[in-house]
């Protein structure tokens, strides 16, 4: 085992965390500058990861593992394949980018720091822990660290900042109490079959598990994904979590922590749980489908712009749902795509939205108005995040969105339509979101704003450069998602009994 | 077969420090009063120390009433090591209570009964296990002689005791009656072999009534919330821990080992009172605006949580048992010391008054949120392996509890949120920095770093007990 690439990639947040503490209290410049070193490092070696990958070999590379617990079976061990490295670039994109969006905090900025470095070491942890007790112990690692931001430097506005903490943290920890047992119950059941103790996620794959067994666990951990995915209708904790949460926050979690519920679901369910997967599919196209149809249509009727963002993440993460349900290598490439396109188009909206806040201290469409003039760099990351968001070719996230189609349409056909249909929507809230904050007649209350400079124009660069060279050289991202799907849909068609049809009983 | 002294070394040394506590406390002048904190630690960790090193000494003594195998072995060690941090968290309390000797002395003994407790081989050594433990917590909560409301508690406690010791000695009474012996491993042999008489059935019910008020399993619970709030807080700390965990340790022995035979009998009603001590202890829980009440209620449900490796009966759920057991030490620990240490500034054990103490006494909150997050079970923290034990032995069998047990806890989190929400959101009203003695910050960082590393890295202690939970049945 050469240089643990992967470990230093998720100690050096945490390490600029310890030395956070023991700076002084309000050298708030050098907080600022630490956390934007320790991401930073995350970053070029997620990079380093990303391109170094070898794609034609395909599997988990850079692998490392200790023995962890000996009686659990557990394992430290950690490892990228196609599934993981997207996931892993974007959260060190945002991570990186969040610190900067955070740059104008002026108070505590000590214990914010540490705390949103604590919180991207654990969504980083999700992505490459090739076990599940590894995945879960960092899974939740994030959720304490979330509440403490949102109380201390959230916002009041529809809700207050307490409320939506709170219903954030129990809708989540809630579903990972399903989780768990369902986790306890199939590494049980898994002992029982092959007599030994295994915890990563490619040993229980390979356990034959009873048919009614699978059905019944996959439904747990659909609860468990599904109401960190935000899946309807376990979704009612996302826009209000987001507008009361910090901007880094909710850059943060609708950029990558939802995520962690769909790549859970593929890369442990769906594994894991074939013949459940295949039972379950139509219901899960089902409920992606409402939850498009639903959040986009909440998305027209809300006016803070927070809001808006917040139902337009749980309308697109009906889709990755609606990909993930057609099991098949072009539905699940076109969800993993998504989700990336997704996380990097919901934190530069995030990122914005807040600097908007910041400078203008309002977040409600009807004060906002031809802020274009005004801060035009601004404008021109909000509009980049809002074409991406309605799926412009050219962004990153048009051929995601394409894919899933082409993969749901195959399996569900009027199911996918209507779910096309749902683009509609969402050009119309996102436009009309745009076309009322940013252009008509420029307001006079405004015309003293600064644009972003500096450390504030980060997230636009990053993220926006993301979004165009994702868009013009797609296959930088799908021949990695590819390489790692496509022996996920083989292990999955190997250990499905023949007997189980898509759609089992329905 | 030469008698082993051995085998008692632990309890010796532990009789002779209680002794010469208690001789000191009286001899001693007022103004040395105040070295014997120090002298209980030093005794304490020798006694710690033997144990560990007679970790591989194992026999019965007295004819089998008195058992020394690993698993004895680990429950004292966990009471020691509760003891060891009980009195080194609560120096500076005891000073501004004003009483030395005969507290230090009545911890000393306490911690004896859970000894012997561990090791009790039949009915009388189990019972006088128990009562001199009681007795020295009887004492122990009203020490405070003029604080009415801890006076309160003393009462309380000896009233409600006698009545469980009295359901106890008559279940025992009963089961003496039917198979003629007290040895709990000759019982084993005798009720398995037999069939199960009604009066057997009717002694189970007194025995779980009598051990369940130890460990305060709803609907047995009631005396907790009163006597933990009215106690002195290191006191109420020691009763959390110590008296639950040899409760605990003597509960296991008597059913899993003792009355297997019945297991079908006893098992399902186990889990139901396992189930409504979860949910009853957490929705009470809730509304609590006094900090150790809130304790109180979630101690109730921990001991639901723990109730669970009981209802699996076999040795897994045995070693979930102790592993939850242990990691409780540190979790209860650094809660409460962290309430006692904001008591001797502030005064006052509300929740609300806990406003800003994030900056004023960073260490405080961190160990305060890092210990009820851990109760939680929230991962990375000892709380979350020690649940993923505890579940996993019923997982297959009771579903329906490990489910129940699991949304319990996280919506446990809601209330230990809500101390945490103060801490760190509210500004402080005044800002003076609340300072911790040596003493304290060691005990504090011990819990702390005891529920991470466990959390984290839980390999070495499943080990040990593992080997502890196999020498149960090997008798």
């Amino acid at each position: 085992m050469g240089f643990p690439v992967l470990t230093a990639c998720l100690l050096a947040p945490l390490a600029a965390a310890l030395i956070l503490v023991f700076l002084p209290k309000d050298e708030d410049k050098l907080h600022k500058w630490v956390a934007a070193a320790g991401t930073f490092v995350s970053l070029a070696i997620s990079l380093y990861v990303y391109f170094a990958y070898n794609k034609e070999l395909g599997g988990l590379q850079f692998v490392e593992r200790v023995p962890w617990i000996k009686d659990l079976g557990v394992t430290y061990f950690m490892g990228v394949d196609g599934l993981s490295l997207p996931m892993l670039l974007l959260t060190n994109l945002i991570g990186f980018s969040a610190v900067f969006a955070s740059w104008n905090i002026k108070n505590r900025t000590k214990e914010f720091f540490v705390l949103l470095l604590i919180l991207i070491a654990g969504v980083m942890g999700t992505f490459i822990a090739q076990d599940v007790f590894i995945f879960l112990l960092f899974y939740e690692v994030v959720v304490i660290p979330i509440y403490l931001m949102v109380i201390i430097w959230g916002s009041s506005k529809r809700v207050t900042k307490e409320y939506a903490g709170m219903k954030l943290t129990i809708y989540l920890l809630i579903g990972s109490a399903f989780l768990l047992a369902a986790v306890i119950a199939t590494f049980v059941k898994s002992v029982q079959i092959t007599g030994t103790p295994d915890m990563s996620f490619k040993g229980l794959g390979q356990v034959a598990f009873p048919e009614q067994f699978q059905i019944y666990m996959f439904l747990l951990m659909l609860i468990g994904f599904g109401s960190l995915l935000s899946m309807w209708p376990f979704h009612s904790w996302s826009p209000d979590g987001y507008a009361g949460a910090p901007t880094a926050v909710s850059m943060i979690h609708a950029g990558i922590l939802k995520k962690i519920g769909g790549y859970g679901l593929i890369r442990f369910a769906v594994y894991v749980m074939p013949a459940g997967a295949a039972y379950w599919a139509p219901f899960i196209a089902v409920l992606g489908v409402i939850g498009c149809a639903y959040a986009a249509m909440g998305a027209l009727a809300q006016k803070d712009l927070k809001y808006v963002v917040g139902y337009s993440s749980v309308s697109h993460m009906g889709y990755v749902l609606l990909g993930v349900a057609a099991l098949s290598v072009v539905g699940i490439n076109g969800a993993v795509a998504n989700m990336f396109a997704h996380g990097v188009m919901a934190a530069l909206f995030f990122s914005m939205i807040g600097f908007i806040y910041e400078k203008t201290h309002t977040r409600w469409i009807p004060d906002l108005g031809g802020l274009a003039r005004q801060v035009p760099r601004l404008a021109v990351g909000f509009m980049m995040a809002a074409m991406a968001s309605l799926g412009l070719p050219g962004l990153v996230s048009f051929i995601p969105e394409f894919t899933i189609f082409v993969g749901s349409f195959e399996r569900f056909g009027l199911l996918a339509v209507v779910a096309i249909a749902g683009i509609i929507i969402t050009a119309l809230y996102v436009l009309r979101a745009g076309a009322n904050t940013l252009f008509g007649p420029p307001r006079e209350e405004y015309n003293h704003l600064k644009d972003i400079q500096g450390p504030e124009m980060v997230p636009l660069v990053v993220l926006g450069t993301v979004l165009v060279v994702g868009g013009l050289l797609p296959a930088l991202l799908f021949d990695v998602i590819n390489s790692g799907v496509e022996p996920i849909m083989a292990h999955i068609a190997d250990y499905l009994p023949a007997a189980v049809q898509i759609g089992g009983k329905y | 077969m030469p008698f082993d002294y051995r085998l008692l070394t632990i309890e010796m040394i532990v009789a002779a420090l209680g002794l010469i506590v208690l001789v000191l406390g009286l001899i001693a002048p007022e103004n040395k009063q105040k070295g014997l904190g120090p002298l209980t630690v030093m005794g304490f960790l020798g006694a710690l120390a033997a144990a560990m090193v007679l970790w591989n000494t194992q026999g019965t003594l007295f004819d089998g009433m008195f058992v020394v195998d690993k698993y004895a072995a680990f429950f004292k060690i966990l009471c020691l090591s509760a003891a060891v941090l009980v009195t080194l968290g609560c120096t500076q309390y005891v000073r501004n209570m004003g009483v030395h000797g005969e507290y230090y002395a009545m911890i000393v003994f306490a911690a004896l009964g859970m000894c012997v407790m561990a090791s009790a081989g039949d009915f009388i050594t189990l019972y006088l296990g128990l009562e001199l433990m009681t007795i020295a917590f009887i004492i122990l909560v009203a020490v405070n002689k003029r604080d009415g409301k801890a006076v309160e508690a003393g009462m309380k406690y000896l009233v409600l005791a006698g009545l469980s010791s009295a359901a106890l000695l008559y279940g025992l009474s009963l089961v003496y009656g039917m198979t003629g012996t007290i040895m709990i491993y000759d019982i084993a042999r005798l009720v398995a072999a037999g069939s199960i008489s009604p009066v057997l059935i009717f002694a189970l019910v007194l025995l779980v009534a009598g051990l369940g008020f130890k460990v305060s399993v709803v609907p047995f619970h009631m005396w907790a919330p009163d006597i933990y709030h009215g106690a002195p807080t290191p006191v109420t700390a020691f009763l959390a821990v110590g008296s639950k965990a040899a409760s605990f340790a003597v509960l296991l022995r008597l059913f899993v080992a003792g009355l297997a035979g019945m297991a079908g009998t006893w098992i399902m009603p186990v889990a139901v009172l396992a189930a409504l001590t979860m949910v009853i202890g957490n929705l009470l829980a809730i509304p609590q605006t006094n900090i150790k009440r809130m304790l109180a209620y979630s101690s109730i449900a921990q001991a639901g949580y723990i109730l669970v490796g009981l209802v699996a009966a076999n040795e897994s759920g045995i070693k979930g048992v102790m592993f939850y057991s242990f990691l409780y030490v540190f979790a209860t620990m650094g809660a409460f010391v962290v309430v006692a240490a904001v008591y001797n500034k502030i005064k006052s054990e509300e929740i609300a008054d806990y406003a800003g103490l994030a900056q004023r006494a960073p260490l405080l909150a961190a160990v305060l949120t890092i210990s009820m997050l851990s109760m939680a079970g929230i991962p990375p923290l000892a709380g979350f392996v020690g649940k993923f034990y505890l579940f996993k032995t019923i997982i297959s069998g009771y579903f329906w509890l490990a489910l129940l047990g699991l949304i319990m806890s996280m919506i446990s989190v809601y209330y230990y949120l809500r101390v945490c929400l103060v801490m760190y959101r509210d500004d402080p009203k005044e800002n003076t920095p609340i300072e911790v003695s040596g003493a304290v910050a060691v005990v504090l960082l011990v819990a702390m770093i005891g529920t991470m590393v466990i959390g984290i890295y839980p390999g070495p202690l499943s080990e040990v007990v593992n080997t502890a939970a196999g020498t149960f049945f090997l008798h």
